[in-house]
């Protein structure tokens, strides 16, 4: 029976590719999928639905009388259900390959201050990662730089293109910041040499970290007396990268996603985005639990982290990351969640599902991975949900993505069906069919 | 300020953990009966659905259908209905509970042991009970070719620290191939020299030099033994050395081995090397590239313990794949899936269903994944790893199905005593709160106490050392 089943998926992932490359030797550009759940996430379920996507965008939602245009590619979705693709909204894909190995990272650069360096010149389109991102239901991502305070810009991709100017949705989608913090929580492996923090006392270390926090804000009012400089006179000012392109930011131009945790760097982080009128975006915020209110009342989203980490206090309740993103939620806060990786992006849909038992409901947990992070960077106009002129990113599957044992049986990019193979889907093939090893005597 | 801030957390945490103590002490002789559950039991009897089962004074009394397990009329009676019971979870590699991981300044270690540090006041002991992990390998970690003596514990939270051992589980000891052990990742590290070894080969030769020595001095132990067995009263004991006295225990099949490893080569050198010195690799830990030889692990007699889904964090890791359970399982190994980590190991159930995704296992294949088969791994399948008759009621209690992302525990039973529960862990939180509110004022605090106030280093500290572990 589970020999059946097993030989069964397998078949069903090879007709999945034969039907892809059948399709692509049509040059069809419109694909149906026909008698299934449609989960639109904009107008609710629809039973025994039809979705038509051509030319790369979603041109029709509807119940079984849905016209199929002619010459259509029809996935026969009975038994199926159908999605918006989901994003991981803050995520390494295609900068980081392998962790330990610094050639393989081009996430992080030299220097604190680098808002003029783009993810976007260093995504690694055939990146390992990516195939096994989307063959889980992850169309599209984040891929955002780290390191320093101010990281570089961030550039939301889709997962799959040959270069990066086909992957591309946004080629800048958002400033990101690392935080300065003040320290003294020690966590990590001992004797790495990071102590260095913790042989300065807390004043010392809450100075170094008022300075830190003055030289951010100088730099954006270098950056927005560079903008009004370059309004009044372009031909009379020096080209500075660093400002230019730190000037998008002001007067909400560009999100700035501020990577923060504790209540002093998320306050810290608001007052700054006050005085310069910033649209900002949270990322990790561990502890906006006691903030959620005035996150709420002041529309400041946040991207939340792993669900599935360790409680940043020794005495902070053992479920205090599993509830957080409901909290959020109910307060009003728009979240969205991210793995900040890019081996994990695969499983950030089980990160998402461990808020639900501990508050979050599940339609806002299946939001928060699909039109949720398309509002908090302003493209909800082209994703997030399955309507008509939306972009054609979708999913089939057979039973709820956020479920581990669920299985995604078709990925579209575009509108267009993806390859769901990958590196470990070729490894489990080759190696499984490894002839037995004959028995030594 | 910061003094008094510190005082009040830890004792706030002496509070939780003297609360955890004192409302988990249900009078051992008074049975329970959860009734109504899934009971699914990693043994025999599979799947029991609208089951039952009784305990007692620590030991599984009765398990099967509800209509045929009836309760003393003294029993605690919980209506489990729509629940499910599954067995705790027992995660073969684990790194809480202890003050040091690695003894990482020299090549072989195995004078030292995880036993001598157990730290009981460690959080993961409570937080991971709470995902439902009953029983935890503490190992030493993978600095080194021959690694430390490891400690199993169960998660009595409470109690100190020789009561969390887990009495009468043979010896285990850690054996690390490959990136970790020739200190690929660890370059640079103040104060950490450079050390033998520093490729595959130097990590081969150490080990087979160590068993050189071994097989030495249990040569000269056993010339000593058989002469006093012949009567020799002037037989003189050759000098104990605590280094080789462990691996003289791998040789005579009484301390069992847990190889870290990763690459397909190394993990088959090393088994040849333990055939050449006529012992045997219990189990190999984290096997990522097992899948590529899972019969040669089959045929050694070598069970594996791996992640579920983890990848490409190092070049070792490269070419790990989630279906290596599957593959290996398929192939004849006797598979765990471990945790390495005071977080994985809160969601075990879940890593154990990703099998059933990536591999197509069954559901007692799964489950069997995170219950008996590390039992077996540990030796410690007659004790726990499956709920029946004569076992010690370790079990945990699920809202929903367990193998799926939206599981929640309710209950976690360790020795038939509550050591987790949903209801239990509310009402110390306002107790925590009160107290802290209580402690607060007596130092003249207001409640706007400065929340970045640091905890100060050691509060924190359950670190792995200084040459990492997975």
């Amino acid at each position: 029976m589970r020999r059946f089943f097993v030989a069964a998926l397998t078949m069903a992932i090879a007709l999945g590719s034969f039907a892809v490359s059948a399709a692509r030797a049509q040059q069809s550009d419109t694909y149906a999928v026909t008698g299934a759940t449609i989960h639109t996430v904009a107008n609710g379920v629809i039973e025994n639905g039809t979705i038509v996507m051509r030319a790369g965008q979603i041109v029709a939602v509807g119940g079984p009388e849905t016209p199929i245009p002619t010459g259509a590619t029809i996935i026969e979705g009975t038994d199926k259900q159908v999605y918006p693709g989901m994003i991981d909204s803050f995520s390494r894909l295609g900068l980081t390959e392998i962790g330990a190995v610094s050639a393989t990272n081009d996430a992080n650069e030299m220097g604190d201050w680098n808002p003029h360096l783009e993810a976007y010149q260093a995504i690694h389109p055939s990146s390992e990662h990516i195939p096994v991102a989307r063959a889980n239901g992850i169309t599209h991502t984040l891929s955002a730089p780290g390191g320093g305070t101010i990281s570089g810009q961030a550039t939301l991709i889709n997962l799959d293109g040959w270069t990066v100017e086909e992957m591309a949705i946004e080629e800048s989608a958002g400033m990101v910041m690392s935080w300065p913090n003040v320290g003294g929580r020690f966590r990590g492996f001992g004797g790495f040499g990071g102590g260095g923090n913790q042989n300065r006392s807390f004043q010392q270390r809450l100075e170094q970290y008022e300075a830190d926090v003055a030289e951010i804000d100088s730099w954006f009012e270098a950056a927005a007396h560079y903008k009004q400089a370059v309004a009044a006179a372009p031909d009379r000012v020096e080209r500075d990268l660093q400002l230019e392109q730190l000037a998008k930011t002001l007067d909400g131009g560009l999100p700035v996603i501020v990577q923060a945790n504790d209540e002093r760097q998320i306050t810290d982080a608001i007052e700054l985005a006050e005085k310069w009128n910033l649209d900002l975006v949270l990322a990790g915020a561990e502890e906006s639990r006691g903030m959620a209110s005035t996150l709420a009342e002041k529309g400041i989203p946040v991207i939340l982290g792993p669900v599935q980490r360790v409680p940043r206090d020794r005495d902070a309740p053992y479920d205090d990351p599993n509830t957080l993103p409901g909290v959020l939620h109910d307060a009003g806060v728009e979240i969205a969640f991210a793995t900040f990786n890019s081996s994990d992006s695969r499983t950030l849909p089980y990160e998402v599902a461990n808020a639900v038992p501990f508050g979050l409901p599940e339609d806002a947990a299946l939001e928060a991975v699909t039109i949720g992070p398309a509002r908090i960077l302003g493209v909800d106009d082209k994703l997030g949900t399955l309507e008509t002129g939306k972009m054609g990113n979708v999913i089939v599957t057979d039973g709820d993505p956020l479920e581990i044992q669920t299985h995604i049986e078709y990925v579209f990019i575009r509108g267009v069906p993806v390859d769901l193979d990958n590196k470990h889907l070729r490894l489990y093939e080759k190696y499984k069919n490894r002839p037995a090893k004959a028995t030594t005597t | 300020m910061r003094r008094s801030r510190i005082l009040a957390l830890g004792l706030g945490a002496a509070l939780a953990s003297s609360l955890a103590l004192a409302s988990g002490a249900t009078a051992q002789d008074q049975p329970v009966l959860i009734t109504g559950a899934t009971i699914m039991t990693s043994a025999e009897a599979g799947k029991i659905e609208n089951g039952a089962i009784l305990f007692r004074n620590g030991r599984i009394t009765a398990v099967g259908p509800a209509s045929e397990v009836s309760a003393p009329s003294n029993a605690q009676v919980i209506d489990a209905t729509g629940k499910f019971v599954i067995p705790g979870i027992i995660d073969a590699h684990s790194h809480i509970a202890a003050d040091a991981i690695n003894e990482g300044s020299v090549a072989v270690s195995s004078m030292v042991s995880i036993h001598d540090v157990i730290d009981p006041t460690d959080m993961a002991i409570y937080r991971e009970a709470a995902g439902g992990v009953t029983t935890s390998h503490v190992m030493h970690g993978s600095a080194n070719p021959i690694g430390g003596q490891n400690v199993i514990i169960k998660h009595r939270w409470g109690a100190d620290a020789e009561g969390l051992v887990f009495q009468g589980a043979p010896p285990t000891i850690k054996f690390a191939l490959g990136e970790n052990p020739k200190r690929s990742n660890f370059g640079g590290i103040p104060g950490v020299p450079n050390r033998y070894p520093q490729s595959r080969m130097g990590v081969m030769d150490v080990i087979r030099q160590a068993f050189v020595a071994a097989t030495a001095y249990k040569a000269e132990w056993d010339a000593y033994e058989a002469r006093v067995a012949s009567g020799d009263r002037n037989a003189i004991p050759p000098r104990k050395d605590l280094q080789l006295e462990p691996l003289k225990e791998v040789l005579e099949g009484t301390r069992y081995v847990h190889a870290h490893s990763y690459r397909a080569d190394e993990i088959l050198q090393l088994m040849r090397l333990a055939e050449e010195f006529g012992f045997h690799i219990h189990v190999f830990q984290h096997v990522l590239e097992g899948y590529k030889i899972a019969d040669e692990l089959r045929e050694h007699g070598a069970m594996a313990s791996t992640f579920s889904d983890w990848w490409a964090y190092k070049v070792e890791a490269y070419e790990a794949i989630p279906y290596n359970a599957a593959i290996m399982t398929e192939r004849g190994v006797i598979v765990s899936i471990n945790s390495d980590s005071n977080e994985e190991a809160r969601h075990l159930n879940q890593e154990a269903a990703k099998t059933m995704k990536w591999g197509g296992m069954t559901e007692e294949q799964a489950l069997a994944m995170i219950t008996i088969n590390p039992a077996m791994q540990l030796n410690i399948q007659d004790r726990v790893g499956s709920l029946e008759v004569g076992k010690d009621a370790d079990l945990v209690l699920y809202d929903n199905y367990p193998l799926s992302s939206f599981a929640k525990v309710r209950t976690t039973y360790v020795d038939g005593q509550v050591v987790f529960d949903v209801d239990r862990d509310m009402e110390m939180r306002q107790q925590m709160a009160a107290e802290k509110q209580r402690l607060k004022e007596m130092l003249g605090e207001t409640d706007q106490a400065d929340e970045s106030t640091p905890e100060g280093p050691g509060l924190q500290a359950s670190g792995s050392g200084n040459g990492g572990t997975r």
